[in-house]
């Protein structure tokens, strides 16, 4: 199966890959995925706590290129987002972006989960709620 | 001057010799006749060039060439084996013990022949690959009519004590079939020594072209019979049917020819440049070989790397180095090797796992290049891996509640 050429770009070249303070309340973890199936994702977000704007994001991703790229993406695309607008990426939008064929939308399905979960684990800390999401339908 | 991409997937298929294709040639504009035909010198010539081939593949395995079914390949001749004894055997018996770690074509056709009433007893494998001898003996009972039990794997190349198998099997008066796809040509395997009475074996594993095969079928001491599986002309003395693929049978001749006189040097050279390539991998931190480093084909090496995973690994570099890897993120089911779960390996490690298949036309610098390639991929997708972080940082990662999808 050939990559498209998105997704060996953010391979060759990945963007915000590292760790965060993850004991910072103003920074929020998502780990998603599981060994067994062959991708985990981490995906960390910094959150300026006078804006409510993700002023950082980082990511560090066990699994194949489809998996890199989707995690990777993500990252760019939640810096300069407030969390709310964060909550709305959706699966599909990084499907589109990176040219995912079918049997690498569950990457695509890890991404969005591991934003919910880092958004959650931001809530938490902040004396908020964890929003609760319908589980997703690939996995 | 080093030529890319480089092929390390010498299990999966081989570059066919340009000796071979040479030979082959002249069958496809010039000597076109049908094996068959007995009545003019198109077929004769044809049927003169199946029968030199024959030999030519009978001395490799040291069988008589009347023992030799040609077919489209191994595929086939797992199939023909195993429903052609089920068939011809019948009235002995219905029960057939195979090995955990065999290639589907094995596996598959025994799940068929216990749809068809057969009764199949698997056996598991250690963790270097090998099968209990004791197990296999207990395994047998009155109305065990096959053991089909492949000599060499096709992903780790773990050689199964084929000797010993055969005796146990014989001293209960049972047929033993192997599916010899990866050995034949590489090792030396001789039918009568080894106590094979059917196998399987492909010509383009040995450097010979695709869609041609054999099954070997032990003419006495005992006298094997397979019931044919494709009905129509009778050829292949009645086991298999269908117009002989002339060209293909002599390219295979010819393939079987040079590797009985080249294997054991190739052998030699091969499992030296193989061990270099582990060698030199197994210097980074958490790599594993898979399977049994004794008793394993001199070309085959299999490694996991921990915290990488395979897919993702081979991307890296799979623009410039064939190989293939034991995870299986392409397809839809997400599951990693059998054979390596089968070893004992967690999904985490059959994951990160990559098949080295090296061959004829490998050289020293190919594996050079390899080496540094993979070496460095490692290392950045450990870099990239949250696993890795966690294992440097002492996090047991079984104590982690992951969320299983």
């Amino acid at each position: 199966m050939a990559y498209s050429e998105k997704v060996i770009d953010h391979y060759q070249n990945p963007k915000n890959v590292g760790t965060l303070d993850k004991g910072a309340k103003n920074v929020g973890t998502g780990l998603v995925g599981a060994p067994e199936c062959g991708d985990v994702m981490r995906l960390q977000i910094e959150v300026d706590e006078s804006t409510g704007v993700i002023k950082d994001a980082k990511f560090k991703t066990f699994g194949c290129g489809s998996a890199i790229a989707s995690s990777s993406l993500a990252t760019e695309w939640l810096k300069g987002k407030s969390v709310d607008e964060a909550l709305k990426i959706d699966n599909m939008d990084i499907v589109e972006e990176l040219n995912l064929p079918p049997v690498k939308i569950h990457c695509s399905v890890l991404a969005e989960d591991a934003i919910k979960a880092a958004i959650n684990d931001y809530r938490v800390k902040n004396g908020m709620e964890a929003i609760k999401f319908e589980d997703s339908v690939v996995h | 001057m080093l030529k890319l991409p480089i092929y390390l997937d010498n299990n999966a298929t081989t570059q066919m010799d340009p000796r071979v294709l040479e030979a082959m040639l002249p069958y496809f504009t010039e000597h076109y006749g049908n094996a068959a035909s007995r009545n003019h010198p198109f077929g004769w010539e044809a049927e003169e060039a199946v029968d030199y081939a024959r030999e030519q593949v009978a001395k490799l395995i040291g069988a008589d060439p009347k023992e030799i079914i040609f077919t489209s390949g191994a595929t086939e001749s797992d199939n023909l084996a195993i429903k052609g004894v089920f068939e011809m055997y019948a009235s002995k018996g219905n029960h057939i013990i195979t090995v955990s770690t065999e290639h589907k074509a094995v596996i598959d056709t025994c799940k068929h022949i216990e749809k068809l009433g057969g009764e199949v007893t698997t056996l598991e494998v250690n963790a270097e690959g090998l099968i209990d001898l004791k197990e296999l003996e207990a395994a047998i009972k009155p109305t065990t009519i096959l053991v089909a039990i492949m000599y060499a794997n096709n992903e780790i190349g773990v050689i199964q004590p084929m000797r010993e198998i055969s005796a146990i099997a014989r001293k209960h008066g049972v047929l033993v079939f192997t599916d010899g796809t990866q050995a034949v040509g590489k090792i030396p395997v001789d039918v009568n020594k080894d106590g094979i009475d059917l196998m399987a074996f492909t010509a383009h594993k040995m450097y010979g072209p695709k869609g041609v095969g054999a099954l070997y079928v032990r003419r006495k001491n005992p006298r094997v019979k397979v019931t044919a599986q494709m009905d129509g002309g009778g050829h292949e003395r009645g086991m298999r049917s269908g117009t002989l693929n002339v060209p293909g049978i002599v390219g295979f001749g010819k393939a079987c020819e040079i590797c009985m006189l080249e294997m054991e040097e190739e052998a030699i050279r091969l499992s030296k440049l193989r061990d270099k390539l582990e060698n030199a991998l197994l210097q980074l931190e958490e790599a594993y070989v898979n399977g049994s480093r004794d008793h394993r084909l001199p070309h085959v090496s299999n490694i996991s790397f921990k915290y990488v995973e395979g897919e993702g690994l081979l991307m890296g570099f799979n623009k410039n180095i064939a190989l293939s890897s034991g995870s299986a993120c392409t397809s839809a089911s997400l599951e990693p090797s059998y054979v390596l779960k089968a070893l004992g390996l967690g999904d985490d490690l059959a994951h990160s796992s990559l098949r080295f298949g090296l061959g004829r036309f490998t050289n020293e610098e190919q594996i050079d290049y390899t080496i540094k390639a993979i070496s460095e991929t490692v290392l950045k997708l450990r870099e990239m891996s949250p696993l890795w972080e966690m294992y440097k940082e002492g996090i047991d990662l079984n104590t982690i509640e992951w969320a299983h999808h």
